[in-house]
């Protein structure tokens, strides 16, 4: 009963926040100073004709009144249709097709083990005071850390200083994706330093968290009634594990952005096949198709993760269900 | 027969500025099939006590005295021995009960999470246990499935009060259980300590509570704290009716009465704060605010007097040099 | 909290370890930012100027030369001057040094900036919102917490990207614009716990108006939170504006922290080991963020002494 209410909720508040995101998205071309289609054609071909602009502005649409131009925005974009990359010569929804594989195999390993190991060695921390004194500041100089910068870093020393592992791209340049045992080994050498540089920096703020939050849950009434009644050390850190561990399923939730801006600086170091190349490539070329496809993905992606992480924490934490389920 | 006996116990605060002296020399006894009460205002000892029973964590610290509970001295116990026998025979109803269960685990696993702690194997007659409970409280017994979260205030109350009970302590300790509670609560709290008595499911309770008009409804035998001391202890009618200690008497004024009006009997506060724990004085603690202070009051400490039969107070004014 | 406690309240503040640690690393930032400069002959860009009848004539040093260097430069008129290069030079023969500083002054400058105007907005937001309650309250909930879902970075590049000239007030005010939502939120909560405190009601039964009880009532009573939620915004702004810079989309006109660093891996300095270029603009960021951090755990502390640890 509950969940369904929490469930009807959440669809709606997302529907609103993705409506409203693709017509900022739209919106925002149309906001600016200056002429897109003007820059994108001096870009691409030395002087930009009037003639030339005239035909672009035709070929997308705008020179239709504003209304109709947001409805083609819509219809196009449920064809799968994000417009045409005059960067790289194809279309933008296919160029994202082959990048976003990329990004979710860094980024989808970092997020979920960098969340379980930070959340343990913070549980510890936040049992144990003595360690706590040594750790807490190493958690909080990563998490403070720009990922691009230690990614920088990991690059030097690992990468160039010791040569142990390759920094640039996402295999070999002279391989072509396939399944065979050469290339699966290229492709993880290259994978692990910017696996590692998005897991170590991410270890920070999700150690910090849990150790804040066990030091909270510690001292809450059911663990001194649980000890009233002869708990043991481990039944009362089971129960505040646990209690503790649901803010930091949130966490994920309102972390996920700020991760994926790391994602795409970080892999702007290492020349990294996945959408964060694209963003700056498309950015620094003024390929606005491009960007605003990416824009979309990166935006739609994270909605998505938002919407499944907030159906998991229904289940997972009953005070959800039973605050939706009142009245 | 005694189940606790009490030994000039004394529980001392450590902190920066010297030992606070919350219990300091404090002796009773608890017997079998009757319901202790001990009062006093905030700030007293009285739930320094009772905690130190239960479990002594620092800045707590046990400074002499004994508190013989059937037979072995809890003051002495291993932490192991110590966390043991609480639950099984020593438990206790806290005073934020309506906040104690864990908010997200369901009551039936709490308890059984307890229970296999204290060597119960068999799941499911604890369950069924439980849900025995559950209904003996007048509640549903689906509640054992439900998170705490699902129960309303009252409920999560007798919920806490059927888990503090379940494997049957001898001793069970209800610390200032009905404080937060409205009247109509209280009364339901009251008579299910009496249930639980009656059924045989606790042998022996102690109340706390500020309030002495409550324990005059379900105590025995009473006991009246002030600054960390003993002031009057005895049969709970007699305390009531014919107070010795000049503080008893004026707690018991300053109650309202039932069919007396405010304009007839003023209610009289007792003026002053009580002292400091820190370096309290060398006689009676209570000279500072009491009426009939004597010279020798603020250096000779008064002994415990026989005023009746089991009743005896702390006073200069009742005399007792010569015991 | 009483007016009168909150000198108390600083005077705590200032013996508390984490507060101490984090005030003295950013102050020496600071004051690295306003009087580094005095410490090299070599202006903003790194160059070396001599004024030349009213001109000034740029002169660059020896390419890549590591830390504390010392070179001589022939200047535009053959003079030679005896430079130091204290974080050594870049591949354009550009001083790190005079970089850095200058780098860092934009960087913390743009942030104050950003952080300002971001808790500015949200505290109005969150005000507004949680006074106001009703609809009022939904609807602006129900965009901040979208604002809060779309990742800001990436909105960041979509504006950025489409302004041919950035400044760095420009930069700030993107940033602050997409960062208040955090602030709107804590204030909001501040102000629903605060409006149904006995004074609000007081105020309220006097005739007070609504923006006399908002300024006189209830923001005095939540000052730490919105200094906190300030602090926090401004840890934000010098990440995003590195990250920002890092991409490429950083101010056109001015130097700064992130700007150094998207040139060193433009240049490859990675590759041929220039680890000047690119390790102490890192460090910076990293250590100011500690910094923040530091602080706002430590005033955590003095607000809420359930906190404190020993």
């Amino acid at each position: 009963m509950g969940f369904r209410r929490y469930m009807v909720r959440k669809v709606v508040v997302y529907g609103i926040t993705f409506v409203f995101a693709v017509t900022l998205n739209w919106l925002l071309p149309r906001l600016m100073p200056g002429n897109p289609i003007e820059a994108m054609v001096s870009r691409s071909g030395g002087a930009a004709s009037s003639q030339l602009i005239k035909f672009y502005e035709e070929v997308y649409g705008l020179n239709q009144p504003m209304w109709k131009q947001f409805l083609n925005f819509w219809v196009n974009l449920f064809h799968g249709d994000l417009g045409y990359s005059m960067l790289y010569n194809a279309p933008v929804s296919s160029i994202i097709k082959h990048a976003l594989p990329y990004d979710i195999a860094i980024l989808l390993p970092a997020i979920v083990l960098s969340w379980l190991v930070g959340n343990w060695l913070g549980a510890i921390a936040g049992k144990n005071k003595k360690y706590d004194r040594y750790t807490m500041p190493l958690f909080y100089f990563l998490a403070s850390m720009p990922y691009f910068w230690f990614a920088m870093i990991l690059v030097y020393v690992v990468g160039v200083k010791l040569g142990w592992l390759p920094y640039s791209g996402a295999y070999a340049p002279d391989l072509v994706p396939s399944l065979s045992w050469t290339f699966i080994k290229s492709f993880l050498s290259h994978w692990i330093l910017p696996f590692l540089s998005l897991f170590i920096v991410m270890i920070g703020s999700w150690a910090i968290g849990m150790r804040n939050m066990i030091i909270y849950e510690l001292e809450a009434d059911y663990v001194r009634y649980l000890e009233a009644l002869g708990a043991s050390e481990k039944l009362m850190t089971k129960h505040a594990y646990r209690n503790a561990i649901l803010p930091q399923v949130t966490g994920l939730a309102l972390q996920l952005g700020m991760m994926v801006a790391g994602a795409i600086a970080t892999e702007i170091v290492f020349n990294y096949p996945g959408i964060g190349v694209l963003i700056m490539n498309a950015a620094l070329n003024q390929d606005y198709f491009l960007l605003q496809g990416a824009f979309l993905i990166v935006v739609i992606s994270v909605l998505a993760a938002n919407f499944l992480i907030d159906i998991v924490y229904a289940f997972i934490d009953p005070r959800v269900r039973a605050s939706y389920t009142e009245g | 027969m005694a189940m606790l006996t009490v030994e000039d116990l004394k529980i001392y605060y450590a902190t920066p500025f010297g030992h606070v002296k919350a219990v300091d020399g404090v002796s009773f006894e608890v017997r079998e099939g009757e319901v202790f009460g001990i009062a006093g205002e905030s700030g007293c000892g009285k739930s320094t006590l009772v905690h130190s029973l239960i479990l002594r964590k620092p800045p707590m610290v046990h400074m002499g005295g004994k508190a013989l509970f059937k037979g072995r001295d809890l003051m002495r116990l291993s932490k192991e021995e110590s966390r043991k026998i609480r639950y099984t025979e020593l438990s206790i109803i806290p005073q934020y009960a309506m906040n104690a269960l864990n908010p997200t685990k369901k009551i039936k696993d709490i308890v059984w999470d307890l229970a296999r702690e204290h060597g119960h194997t068999d799941r499911e007659e604890v369950e069924r246990l439980l849900r025995e409970r559950l209904k003996m409280v007048k509640l549903s017994e689906k509640v054992a499935d439900m998170y705490p979260v699902e129960l309303s205030g009252g409920m999560r109350q007798r919920a806490t009060m059927v888990v503090s009970t379940l494997l049957n302590p001898d001793l069970l300790i209800a610390d200032e259980v009905t404080s937060a509670l409205d009247v109509t609560t209280q009364r339901v709290v009251i008579e299910l300590l009496h249930h639980f008595m009656r059924e045989g499911i606790v042998k022996s309770i102690i109340f706390v509570t500020h309030d002495l008009a409550l324990l005059d409804k379900i105590a025995d035998r009473m006991m009246i704290l002030y600054a960390g001391k003993v002031v009057e202890i005895g049969p709970t009618e007699e305390v009531i009716n014919e107070p010795s200690h000049p503080y008893t008497q004026l707690l018991l004024s300053s109650l309202p009465r039932m069919g007396i009006q405010y304009r007839k009997q003023k209610l009289r506060g007792i003026p002053g704060y009580p002292i400091s724990l820190l370096n309290p004085p060398k006689g009676c603690r209570f000279y500072t605010r009491c009426p009939y202070a004597l010279d020798k009051c603020p250096s000779e400490e008064p002994k415990l007097v026989k005023v009746g039969e089991e009743h005896y107070a702390a006073c200069h004014l009742l005399g007792g040099e010569d015991q | 909290m009483a007016r009168e406690s909150r000198l108390a309240l600083v005077r705590i503040a200032f013996r508390n370890r984490k507060f101490q640690f984090g005030f003295g690393l950013l102050a020496f930032f600071v004051i690295f930012a306003l009087i580094g400069p005095l410490f090299t002959p070599f202006a903003w860009n790194g160059l070396y100027y001599e004024n030349v009848g009213g001109i000034k004539i740029a002169s660059y040093g020896g390419k890549t030369l590591p830390p504390m260097s010392h070179e001589v430069i022939t200047t535009y008129t053959g003079k030679k001057v005896e430079v130091l290069h204290i974080l050594g030079t870049n591949i354009n023969g550009q001083d790190l040094y005079a970089r850095l500083v200058y780098g860092l002054r934009t960087s913390l400058w743009i942030a104050l900036l950003a952080a300002a105007i971001g808790t500015v907005l949200g505290i109005t937001i969150g005000l507004v919102a949680g006074y106001k309650g009703g609809w009022t309250d939904e609807l602006l909930m129900m965009f901040t917490n979208i604002m809060l879902v779309i990742p800001s970075i990436v909105l960041l590049v979509l504006i950025a990207a489409y302004l041919s000239a950035r400044t760095p007030g420009i930069q700030a005010l993107i940033i602050g614009l997409t960062g208040w939502p955090w602030v709107a939120r804590a204030v909001r909560s501040q102000t629903l716990s605060l409006k149904n405190r006995e004074f609000v009601h007081l105020a309220k039964l006097a005739g007070l108006s609504d923006l006399r009880i908002i300024f006189t009532e209830v923001m005095p009573n939540m000052v730490s939170y919105i200094f906190m939620a300030g602090i926090l915004q401004f840890s934000g702004a010098i990440l995003a504006s590195a990250t920002l810079d890092f991409i490429g989309l950083g101010p056109t006109t001015m130097v700064s922290l992130g700007n150094i660093l998207q040139r060193a891996i433009a240049y490859n300095a990675l590759q041929f080991g220039w680890w000047w270029w690119f390790i102490p603009p890192g460090l910076i960021i990293t250590l100011i963020i500690t910094a923040l951090f530091f602080i706002n755990i430590g005033l955590e502390e003095v607000f809420n002494p359930r906190l404190r640890r020993e």
